[in-house]
């Protein structure tokens, strides 16, 4: 993405330049789709984020100062109307809900340890597979999850995801930590039942 | 043994995503490694974390394409149609 970022003009975008604009759709329209589909689950839903994300850029970009990059930004809008939506349908989600920082930190204690990295490469490549991947990701807490879209799916440093999320990069990497470790323990059960039966 | 007791062990807990992103001090990658070459839980922590990890990246670049109707309705609502064509 960032090649083809680098290559839009901020000038003529601000300009109101409409084929500038439609050029910008299409380079992050992708990964932004991802994203909402990743967090929301529902194509429909998606799509909705995906459309007002680009309202809201189009109203804007006049203001956009270049302290993030164009990529952050959208980011940043496409993650606040995700969340949006999930207020509304769930009203407990909140981003900025502090995490029980110290007393649940046994939750993220490891418990499986089952070794499946040597499992053949084959068994990770089927659908079914990437499926459980899907699955795992989506039993994270919204808070956990958005973080880890950002940063291990849609490739954003710690940086970019803080200010993406209007996180410190202290909170992004706790959140990022506790996501990884809860995916791990998921993936650890999955894959574990496909390891050989062996030992006793 | 199902609990991760040591407190060695919950220690390291918290330098382990900068550990596989290869983000740490070489002094604290050393601590670690040498931590892990005696405790096998660790070391399946570890290992099965960064493939946790590496899962995850190998699979996120696949899927980054919006269907074309979803496109198209996109450039729709923009005033786009225009532009659809490229
Ligand atoms: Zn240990």
């Amino acid at each position: 993405m960032n090649v083809l970022e680098q290559q839009l003009s901020i000038e003529a975008l601000q300009r109101g330049d409409r084929a500038e604009f439609a050029r910008m759709v299409d380079v992050f329209s992708g990964p932004l789709y991802r994203l909402a589909l990743k967090m929301l689950g529902s194509p429909q839903d998606a799509e909705d984020v995906l459309q007002n994300t680009f309202i809201k850029a189009l109203q804007n970009l006049k203001t956009f100062e270049g302290r993030s990059s164009l990529s952050t930004w959208l980011y940043r809008i496409a993650v606040n109307e995700a969340l949006m939506l999930l207020r509304k349908q769930k009203p407990e989600v909140s981003l900025t809900d502090t995490l029980p920082e110290d007393s649940e930190d046994t939750d993220y204690s490891p418990v499986e340890f089952t070794d499946w990295c040597c499992l053949p490469e084959e068994e990770f490549l089927t659908t079914e597979s990437r499926q459980a991947l899907d699955a795992s990701m989506r039993r994270l807490p919204e808070t956990l999850r958005v973080v880890f879209l950002l940063r291990d799916i849609e490739g954003l440093s710690i940086q970019e995801t803080s200010e993406a999320l209007g996180l410190t990069e202290t909170a992004v990497k706790t959140r990022l930590l506790r996501a990884r470790l809860r995916l791990r323990e998921l993936l650890s059960v999955y894959y574990g039942e496909r390891l050989p039966e062996r030992k006793g | 043994m199902s609990k991760h007791e040591h407190t060695r062990c919950k220690d390291l807990l918290g330098s382990l995503s900068d550990y596989v992103d290869g983000a740490l001090s070489e002094s604290l990658c050393q601590e670690i490694e040498a931590h892990v070459a005696e405790c096998s839980n660790c070391r399946i922590v570890v290992d099965t974390l960064r493939k946790t990890v590496t899962l995850y990246h190998t699979t996120a670049g696949e899927t980054a394409e919006v269907p074309a109707q979803v496109r198209e309705r996109l450039f729709r609502t923009l005033n786009l149609e225009d532009y659809l064509k490229h």
